[in-house]
């Protein structure tokens, strides 16, 4: 039987995030790894853990398999739950017919009979897009207080970026009266995390009325947000004040790996009063050898370090032979760094080995080497440079 | 249905090194950064495909069964078999049959009640043999030989051939003699290893005839006894292998694998043999402005001082300009800045304040119990 639940999560990880390259050739954006041992999902499902949400549908559609697989019953975020927990949803075939999820907003549309299951009062929707920690539980707070029927998670953006974002003007007891998706000229500077609580049945409501209208998006920020302003319902705007991070780009996933780094880092990973948890393969101790030099990094079980590693991130397994230096990199798991080589500012998808005195990367601008790929000695890659096959090397 | 059943000893070494069995069981004492000594006999069982393991507790094993959980980290959360703890059993009228086992032959006979299953062959290993054994080769070799006994050793130019258990052999394999605690032997030797494959039907005998006659070792009055009428054999496990003999010993292994890459890649980097442990979700060790040189660590530690030679435990925090050399650091051992340690373990949620210096010797370590603050 299915427990009633005063509020269930839907969480949307069926985005492609195109502009993180060959990372996101065959992982959906929400399995990218990130931070040493994490990958993106983790952040959202532990936020829901940690804020006492153990109902979450997770809505997969791009690429789906490494994600379902990290994914799998839900138990190192202590989701595996008679009665509720964590449940994969994935686009299926109906009577009539079969659709892919055509938006955000169809995509949780099609599963509205999931979370009628649980007779919830609200609905969390979130994405697995963002690095940061948050407590639901006061949002959620907030949203009742409000008697709102739906609130905004927002964080102030610098003005220059701000027409990346769905912006909001509020007023002062936060009530939403102005919202705008990627304005050319926005009006102020909240930002939308696509973070929203709704009330079951205004969502319901609204969907259903989304779904009617033919020619939109079915997009939360771009179609239901606007028609809910528009027919007068209760928007209410959430501050955020914490460390937020889209990484939907090489630069921001680098940046927000080195945000890690530093005795007083800009996000700690190491809190344990708001654990991140994820799926840990059971790998031996890292090993630091005899003439190796580990200086602001962060590194995880399963690496042998014999070189040296500068402000960078090392996932789970990585080798770092004798005499390689690693600098402003984010290195992903089971990688060969062999001796000699020389790695600066650079992200190394998984399972590559480079051969001896390798050269990649210039300090400067990001290079990326793709997945399972083994580098000749002396391969030179510069700064800006995309590895995914073998071949792209010879071709250049 | 799988082949074999698994027994694991919990208990039977703690007066080894009683200054990390105060509070747990042998099985439970941490070893190498993130493992308990019972993750080796558990993964060597799970990596037969032995499922169905019975743990034979004595007492203190609160630790233990809170490492074991459900078993999930090792795959045995089952709803057949799995892994179960098997604490004394007492019942309710206190009469001579009320007593705690001091053996690994009165260990099985307390708990023969609870010991039903239908696999042919079973496997008992003592939980301090550390070592990544091919426990799948040596139950085939033991169900091809036909015999009814085979018994792991390791070969070892003995530094102290007194202190095992030294098992002889023809060369065909099959026992021709067993040595116990003889300091005359020398050269390399088969060592005892405590884990042994027994068909069923023998172990349910020879559990029957030890009530009957009131046996007590399972050395003495079993193997000793039926050398040449039973047929016993040996299988000789080619990698790292050791157990514990004291708290000295202890230090010395874990600093060796810090400095043994061979001793770590026999141990932990054999293909499709991982050795399981419980998974923490810890976050990833962060290096400040550190120093580390040839030590072992694991997740969840925060570095800014200097470490050499050194086994780390999770969540160890070392504090700015301290230096920590030729030492094992338990679970969330804590030290602050200007601290000196050598040569010293500590026991889990040790905290050290600045500028303490504490030196023990490579024969002697310093020890420090579990929760102390200096």
């Amino acid at each position: 039987m299915y427990k009633k639940h005063e509020c269930v999560a839907m969480l949307l990880a069926g985005g492609q995030g195109s502009r993180l390259c060959l990372l996101t050739e065959r992982n959906a954006k929400p399995a990218v790894p990130f931070g040493g041992k994490y990958r993106i999902i983790d952040f959202p499902l532990s936020n829901c853990i940690n804020s006492g949400i153990d109902t979450v549908g997770v809505l997969t559609q791009y690429q789906p398999l490494l994600l379902n697989e990290y994914i799998g019953s839900g138990s190192p975020w202590d989701m595996d739950r008679e009665g509720g927990g964590l449940t994969v949803l994935p686009p299926y075939q109906a009577k009539n017919g079969a659709d892919w999820y055509k938006g955000t907003a169809n995509a949780i549309y099609q599963n509205l009979r999931f979370i009628d299951r649980y007779d919830p009062e609200h609905v969390l929707i979130l994405s697995g897009d963002h690095i940061y920690k948050m407590d639901y539980s006061r949002m959620l707070a907030y949203h009742k207080a409000m008697e709102a029927d739906c609130t905004i998670a927002v964080i102030e953006v610098p003005l220059a970026e701000a027409s990346r974002f769905g912006i909001m003007s509020c007023s002062s007891d936060g009530r939403i009266f102005r919202f705008e998706e990627k304005p050319a000229h926005p009006a102020s500077t909240k930002a939308s995390m696509g973070i929203y609580i709704f009330r079951r049945e205004v969502l319901n409501d609204f969907l259903q009325r989304d779904e009617a209208e033919s020619g939109s998006d079915n997009d939360f920020g771009k179609n239901v947000i606007p028609s809910m302003l528009a027919a007068g319902v209760k928007l209410y705007a959430y501050p955020f004040e914490n460390y937020w991070k889209d990484v939907g780009t090489l630069d921001s996933l680098w940046q927000a790996n080195m945000d890690l780094l530093g005795e007083d880092p800009v996000f700690d990973i190491t809190d344990r009063t708001w654990r991140i948890f994820s799926r840990n393969n059971s790998l031996p101790p890292q090993f630091i050898g005899r003439q190796a030099r580990v200086h602001n990094s962060i590194i995880s079980e399963g690496c042998e370090i014999y070189g040296t590693v500068e402000n960078s991130v090392l996932f789970g397994g990585v080798q770092v032979e004798e005499g390689a230096l690693v600098r402003d990199s984010v290195i992903f798991p089971g990688v060969t760094v062999g001796a000699g080589s020389r790695v600066d500012h650079a992200i190394i998808d998984q399972d590559t080995a480079l051969r001896e005195r390798c050269q990649i990367g210039d300090g400067r601008r990001i290079a990326l080497i793709g997945a399972e790929l083994t580098l000749p000695p002396q391969t030179v890659v510069h700064g800006g440079g995309m590895i995914d096959t073998l071949r792209a090397l010879e071709g250049r | 249905m799988y082949e074999a059943a698994g027994i694991i000893f919990s208990n039977l070494h703690d007066k080894n090194i009683t200054e990390l069995t105060g509070q747990r069981t042998m099985a439970a004492v941490p070893f190498a950064c993130r493992y308990r000594l019972i993750d080796f006999a558990l993964s060597n069982l799970v990596n037969a495909d032995i499922y169905n393991i019975s743990v034979i507790t004595h007492y203190n094993y609160h630790s233990l069964m809170e490492h074991i959980g459900t078993g999930r980290d090792w795959g045995l959360e089952r709803r057949n078999g799995g892994i179960k703890i098997l604490p004394p059993f007492i019942n309710a009228y206190a009469n001579a049959a009320n007593f705690l086992y001091n053996s690994r032959l009165e260990a099985l006979q307390s708990v023969s009640r609870s010991l039903d299953f239908n696999e042919p062959y079973v496997v008992l290993s003592d939980c301090d043999a550390i070592c990544n054994l091919d426990l799948r080769e040596m139950i085939e070799e033991h169900i091809a030989s036909g015999a009814q006994l085979t018994i792991a050793v390791h070969p070892e130019q003995s530094r102290m051939p007194g202190a095992n258990v030294i098992y002889h052999s023809d060369h065909t394999g099959a026992v021709t003699g067993v040595d116990l605690y003889n300091p005359s032997l020398s050269g390399v030797q088969d060592v005892c290893m405590n884990v042994m494959v027994m068909d069923t039907a023998f172990l349910h005998e020879m559990l029957m005839d030890a009530s009957a006659h009131n046996y007590g070792s399972f050395l003495r009055d079993i193997i000793v006894q039926n050398i040449g009428k039973r047929s016993f054999r040996l299988y000789r496990h080619k990698g790292y292998f050791a157990n514990i003999k004291s708290l000295s010993d202890y230090f010395r292994l874990n600093l060796q694998l810090a400095q043994d890459k061979q001793a770590r890649d026999q141990l932990f980097a054999k293909k499709d043999r991982p050795i399981l442990s419980r998974v923490m979700s810890s976050a990833p060790t962060k290096y400040n402005s550190s120093q580390v040189e040839l030590s072992l660590i694991a997740d969840g530690c925060v570095i800014d001082g200097r470490v050499e030679n050194s086994v780390l435990f999770r969540g160890v925090r070392v504090g700015k300009n301290t230096v920590i050399r030729n030492s094992v650091l338990f679970e969330n051992t804590v030290t602050g800045e200007d601290v000196r340690l050598s040569c010293v373990i500590t026991d889990k949620n040790v905290s050290i304040r600045d500028g303490r210096v504490l030196s023990g010797h490579e024969d002697m370590p310093f020890f420090i119990e579990k929760g102390k603050m200096l």
